[in-house]
């Protein structure tokens, strides 16, 4: 059946995306001000949600796993950065020099930590049963996704864990645009993801590694068979997933500066459906998808209510994969 | 009456019973022990504590689980359909029993409470169930495999989250409480139960909301004893039900899509309608299991249907190995152990035991040390968690693998292993 040279799926996403694009138009000329604001806020959250969506569709990529440690990863990232920034002596509130160096230092080294760890589960969790029942990973995933938030559990209780305030805020860090504030969090939030997600998109293109990772997601014997290490790249694609959550973690402390344990939990749900939004497996996909779900969840936070947020963020996820299975950017993929 | 004959007729009955050979086959084993465990446990428990029914009521508690790794376990295990979102259905059978079953609707915009009686609702709990896993499942069947568990994943966060924004109807964080009990004409009390004597019992008055004349009847109200009667009861009938299904034409469709669905295809099977049946199939022995978890617990709120609640009846399904109805339901028994027995029992026994070898020091709370206990007790996440990593890594096929599969294993293994050979020789 066809509805003006559309299959009917595709016409129900696209009325249902057209309506609600009209509905933001509609409230972003009444108000604009406001809208501007929120949708800065969807960035900013966007740009987090695409740092965790990346690691998500990568290892779904390669090796078909839902990784549910990895939003652990990302919380656990937060929580390493909280006690080296604790070394440092970093003043809350205000900017200084030692912030900026203290930044520089605790980024690249949290990043690797967390690689070394997403290494460590994969050699331990997931490589062993790599031709076991499909099951077993997978359990073994929400094992490894219990264990660190079992180990930052035993480490700050159940409480809330504050995050150092380190970048500048106050009046001064801020600009406003026609009644719109823009705080130098949330452009700092946008560039580190914007950065993050160039130079991984050259590595993966331009690399020999990422050649191997792209050969090895798209047929794993053909690409053995021409002498591609499997265990090396899809360890390397579990460090680069982990830089990323890492990253992400940092980010996110130092934009919301609350962190729980469990925050991994709804997170990577989150930036695993932006990962499905985006066509799970395609990596410029989940860069998109996670832009567009920080968008949603903000609009939806405030013309819904945030406590409707969920619901619309896990609806989306339903609707994108019956009317739209490969997502937005994804190819169709024969059933094997 | 002599005596050869007598021993003739026992041997006569036991070769009829076929009990040698049912003990050597595994499963059948399983079944014996777990029934007789099911028969004697209630008396013996009463025996050794002296009439506490505490530990009755966590039975039949965990009873409601393994009822719910049963109905996954023709999803996953049979079909091998992977369902991420098994409580929203165990959701939806709770509230629908304890919306027609309590005072809530009354106070909802419909203005008029229902009180329909447990034994109709259990049904209408299993249809309701059924209905929505066949919306949920036919758009989505059709998908590739990994698209259902995500699909069902966010289908399983949605559901409790609809329960706590629609308040007016759901009572929302409030919860739904003072839920019907089921109730019988009467009930019969002896010895096994703790009472003197045996005993008929009517003690309460019944009436059904659609007649106005009231009734003698045995209500339920929470009496351990009852439930735990019923839901042995209903988890028999269900594995009863669960593997002549598996043995019937159905089941083996089932198990043809799960080796090979494009294979099945070619044989003439409808993928479609086979794996939707599964998925409603599962789905309605979670409804089932939802009005029998509100009846029980008396009270039906949104937190207890999050995603750990599928989580925790994959593991049980997973770990006792997939496709096996009694190794799943040993499962189901295990991790209900360890959730609800084995953790929450660890920090006072190692309070207990530090005192004993004489670091009462370290039991005490300071600083960021939250006590021994304490401390214990934030291991519970890390225990668990190590439990499911190093039971995967050991036993990938569960504790009890399915026969079937086990065979189709080792065939897959042994004819590997004779084309290494070939090729060895060819080189």
């Amino acid at each position: 059946m066809t509805i003006g040279g559309m299959s009917l799926p595709d016409f129900a996403f696209f009325l249902l995306a057209g309506l609600t694009v009209f509905y933001l138009l509609v409230q972003a000329t009444v108000h604009p001000a406001e809208f501007a604001q929120i949708t800065i806020f969807g960035v900013a959250d966007g740009a987090m949600y695409a740092l965790v969506a990346l690691g998500y569709t990568m290892v779904y990529g390669i090796i078909e796993l839902i990784n549910f440690a990895h939003g652990d990863v990302f919380t656990l990232g937060a929580y390493v950065a909280t006690a080296l920034l604790g070394l440092f002596a970093v003043n809350e509130n205000s900017f200084s020099f030692g912030n900026l160096v203290a930044l520089l230092i605790v980024f690249p080294v949290v990043m690797l930590f967390m690689g070394a760890v997403n290494i460590t589960i994969e050699r331990i969790a997931y490589r062993p049963l790599r031709n076991a029942p499909r099951l077993a990973p997978l359990i073994t995933a929400i094992g490894m996704s219990f264990v660190l938030e079992g180990v930052m559990f035993l480490w700050h209780g159940p409480a809330t864990v504050h995050f150092p305030d380190i970048l500048p805020n106050g009046p001064l860090s801020q600009i406003t645009i026609g009644g719109v504030l823009i705080g130098i969090k949330d452009v700092f939030v946008v560039v580190v993801a914007i950065i993050l997600v160039a130079l991984l998109a050259v590595f993966i293109n331009a690399s020999k590694l990422g050649k191997a990772m792209r050969a090895t997601a798209q047929d794993r014997d053909a690409a053995q068979l021409m002498g591609i290490d499997i265990n090396r790249t899809i360890a390397a694609t579990f460090f680069i997933g982990a830089l990323l959550a890492g990253a992400g973690g940092i980010t996110w402390g130092l934009y919301f500066n609350n962190i729980t344990y469990n925050l991994g939990f709804r997170t990577g749900l989150v930036a695993f459906t932006s990962a499905v939004f985006g066509g799970i497996g395609n990596i410029p996909g989940a860069a998109l998808g996670g832009l567009i779900i920080g968008l949603i969840s903000a609009y939806s936070d405030s013309y819904l209510g945030s406590k409707w947020t969920e619901v619309v963020i896990f609806g989306i996820l339903i609707g994108v994969l019956v009317f739209r299975p490969t997502g937005l950017l994804g190819m169709r993929v024969p059933e094997k | 009456m002599s005596e050869p004959q007598a021993a003739g007729k026992r041997r006569s009955l036991l070769t009829r019973l076929h009990l040698r050979e049912r003990i050597k086959d595994r499963d059948q084993a399983i079944y014996g022990i777990l029934l007789l465990a099911a028969l004697i446990f209630p008396m013996a428990d009463i025996y050794i504590t002296g009439g506490s029914t505490a530990d009755i009521s966590k039975a039949a508690h965990a009873g409601t689980w393994v009822l719910l790794a049963i109905g996954l376990n023709v999803v996953v295990g049979f079909a091998g359909l992977l369902d991420l979102g098994y409580a929203a259905f165990f959701a939806i059978g709770a509230y629908t029993y304890a919306l027609f079953a309590s005072v809530q609707l009354g106070s909802s915009p419909l203005h008029h409470s229902f009180h329909i009686p447990f034994w109709l609702m259990m049904f209408v709990g299993l249809f309701v169930a059924a209905s929505f896993g066949a919306i949920l499942g036919f758009p989505t069947l059709r998908l590739r495999g990994d698209y259902l568990a995500i699909v069902t994943l966010g289908f399983g966060e949605i559901v409790p989250q609809l329960s706590f924004n629609l308040d007016q109807w759901t009572g929302g964080i409030n919860a739904i409480g003072g839920i019907d009990q089921p109730w019988l004409p009467a009930w019969i009390t002896g010895p096994w139960a703790g009472a003197n004597s045996i005993s008929v019992i009517q003690g309460s008055v019944c009436r059904v909301s659609w007649s106005a004349s009231s009734f003698p009847c045995f209500a339920f109200s929470f009496d351990p004893v009852a439930y735990y009667v019923l839901i042995v009861t209903i988890i028999i009938l269900a594995v009863i039900l669960v593997s002549n299904l598996y043995r019937s034409r159905l089941g083996r469709a089932w198990m043809a899509i799960r080796e090979d669905e494009v294979a099945a295809a070619a044989m003439g099977i409808n993928t479609v309608t086979t794996k939707l049946l599964a998925f409603a199939i599962g789905a309605s022995f979670s409804g089932f299991a939802g009005a029998y978890y509100g009846a029980s617990i008396g009270l039906v709120s949104p937190d207890s249907f999050f995603f750990v609640v599928s989580i925790t009846v994959l593991v049980m399904v997973v770990l006792g190995g997939m496709g096996n109805i009694s190794g799943v339901i040993v499962g189901a028994l295990v991790i209900y152990y360890v959730l609800n027995v084995f953790l929450p029992a660890l920090p006072p026994t190692i309070e207990g035991f530090a005192n004993n070898i004489g670091f009462t020091a370290l039991n005490q709370q300071h600083g960021d040390w939250p006590g021994l206990a304490g401390a214990v007790a934030r291991l519970n996440f890390l225990i668990y968690g190590l439990i499911l990593v190093l039971v995967m890594l050991l036993r990938p096929q569960g504790l009890f693998p399915s026969r079937v599969r086990e065979q189709e294993l080792k065939h897959d293994a042994v004819q590997e292993e004779e084309t290494a050979v070939e090729q060895a020789q060819a080189v």
